[in-house]
């Protein structure tokens, strides 16, 4: 057996009285991607934050053995887990360099700019636009930027959350073959999050469906693509 | 002429009290879009500390001044960590009432202490006139006051520039569930804003009242705080350099168009709420604010 990154057991989380997931088990191993899928509101989102430490939960996550089930958002950030949040959460009014030098706010090493020379060699139009304030950019550039911004933590682990949402298709596919790239090249394991299942499960090794915050199903990518029970979560019917 | 020119020194005198308090403004309000209406009054309560550090127990005076800035600046922040953390950032509301509250709370402590009648202070500047242009006289008050607001925003500048505190700062500004996900710790980051808030706004009242014409009270800050708002909102809220121009703008405004446009003195705290809702009204992002544009 690989080692396990992440390894989560009944996991249940939610909003003040409204609880949300049901008790969860999933894990991702060592240089996995792993997605999540399922419908809107099944509790994909509230997984990753879960996770992440930004809304109460129990139950047991742990990260290469340790436990970070009460561990706050900051902490988990220097554990080793990159959350790049739905909807892009770059800095908006920060440059565009700036917010790589928040991504990078945990390390006290002195490759901090090697780190952003190279992250505007993978992203040119972001090297272009190194002065300008990242809410200027347009929706895929801020969603590359949430993501260098991200790996800039030099994460284990990092959690990507929807990050497909109201962008171009062209745009998507080439986000997911960066995602590939960097999995391949720099080994980052990933935590997946998506309704667009065909991209995500084209990227991914094993993939997990969820409805209605319970285990719906979970399998090989190769195999739960050809799998009916997940249009059914899907569509409904 | 020569009155004119004379009232354009004075403007800038007072604009330049207007400009500190306004920074200390700024600085809350970058961090947490709220306005600490008792900024005023933390920054006479450090002028009291000031005066008592000075004649009390005879610190040298600049040497007073810093210390007061340190010591209230450590207050603001058990203040932030006592009154304001504890409520959700977001909800401003609450935190407004509380720093209404403050406000009422230091000026009535500051009377308890220290009693309602003026006192002298201390001249932080040399006196006198430095020049006489055209039959109006430059004080050399003028000319430090004025040195002191480029210092101050010159070192405010860099320190949120150039330092990891700094960026941490407007990070928070900028997206707190983001900054918390980059492993900064909000509480701290909002609290280091509010002391230097605070020694900022010491800082201004000690050089307000260190002119030969004013005197130190707990009321002193009462209608300077209108000034500052009016500056700091002219300024667009988020910029410091527009909060120096904007406290600048509103002391000329006060001491130019009020005597020119026959507005009697009692009534001059009204031009600052004239500028204050013609921002407002016609330019919500002031003159050098951010405004709030984001594409999706």
């Amino acid at each position: 057996m690989t080692s396990r990154v992440l390894d989560v057991k009944n996991l249940h989380a939610g909003y003040g009285p409204i609880a949300v997931l049901h008790g969860l088990d999933f894990h991702v191993s060592e240089g996995e991607i792993v997605v999540i899928l399922g419908a809107n509101g099944a509790g994909k989102t509230t997984t990753l934050r879960a996770v992440s430490g930004m809304i109460e939960r129990t139950g047991s996550i742990e990260l290469r053995g340790n436990s970070i089930a009460a561990t706050k958002a900051p902490d988990i950030v220097r554990a080793g887990v990159a959350h790049v949040p739905q909807g892009r959460g770059t800095l908006p009014e920060l440059s565009v360099e700036d917010n790589l030098r928040v991504g990078a706010y945990i390390r006290n090493d002195n490759e901090v700019n090697a780190d952003i020379d190279q992250w505007f060699e993978v992203y040119p139009v972001l090297g272009q636009r190194r002065d300008q304030r990242a809410g200027s950019l347009s929706g895929g550039e801020q969603q590359m930027l949430a993501v260098a911004r991200a790996l800039m933590s030099r994460p284990s682990l990092l959690l990507l959350d929807e990050p497909s949402l109201g962008l171009a298709p062209i745009i998507v596919s080439e986000l997911f073959a960066r995602f590939a790239e960097i999995n391949r090249d720099l080994g980052t394991t990933m935590l997946v999050v998506e309704q667009n299942a065909q991209l995500a499960l084209g990227i991914a090794d094993r993939g997990y469906v969820i409805e209605s915050g319970e285990m719906f199903a979970e399998g090989p990518a190769d195999q739960l693509i050809n799998d009916d029970s997940i249009r059914r979560a899907y569509l409904g019917v | 002429m020569d009155l004119f020119l004379q009232r354009i020194f004075d403007g800038l005198s007072n604009g330049a009290t207007y400009a500190l308090l306004a920074m200390a403004l700024v600085m809350i309000f970058k961090a947490t879009t709220l306005i600490n209406f008792a900024q005023g009054e933390f920054a006479m309560f450090g002028g009291f500390i000031v005066l008592v550090l000075a004649t009390e127990q005879g610190i040298p005076m600049w040497g007073a001044v810093v210390l007061g800035m340190l010591i209230s600046a450590v207050l603001a922040a058990v203040i932030e960590r006592t009154l304001i953390r504890p409520f959700d950032p977001a909800d401003h509301l609450p935190l407004v009432i509380i720093t209404l509250g403050l406000f009422l709370a230091i000026n009535a402590i500051a009377g308890i202490v220290w009693r309602f009648d003026p006192r002298a202070f201390p001249e932080l500047f040399p006196s006198g006139k430095a020049f006489n242009i055209a039959g109006a006289t430059l004080s050399w008050y003028t000319i430090f006051t004025l040195i002191t607001i480029l210092v101050v925003a010159g070192g405010l500048t860099l320190l949120l520039n150039k330092t990891k505190i700094g960026l941490a700062f407007r990070a928070v500004s900028s997206n707190l569930e983001s900054s918390e996900l980059a492993g900064i710790k909000v509480g701290p980051t909002l609290q280091f804003g509010w002391a230097i808030a605070a020694a900022v706004g010491t800082l201004g009242v000690a050089v307000f009242v260190a002119s030969p014409f004013r005197q130190l009270e707990p009321q002193v800050m009462v209608t300077g705080l209108i000034f500052a708002v009016s500056a700091a909102a002219l300024g667009g809220l988020d910029s410091l350099g527009g909060a120096i121009l904007g406290g600048l703008a509103i002391g000329l405004v006060q001491s130019i168009a009020v005597p020119y446009l026959g507005v009697p003195t009692e009534l001059s705290l009204l031009a600052a709420v004239v500028v204050l809702l013609l921002v407002l009204l016609f330019k919500p992002s002031g003159l050098f604010g951010t405004p709030q544009v984001e594409r999706v």
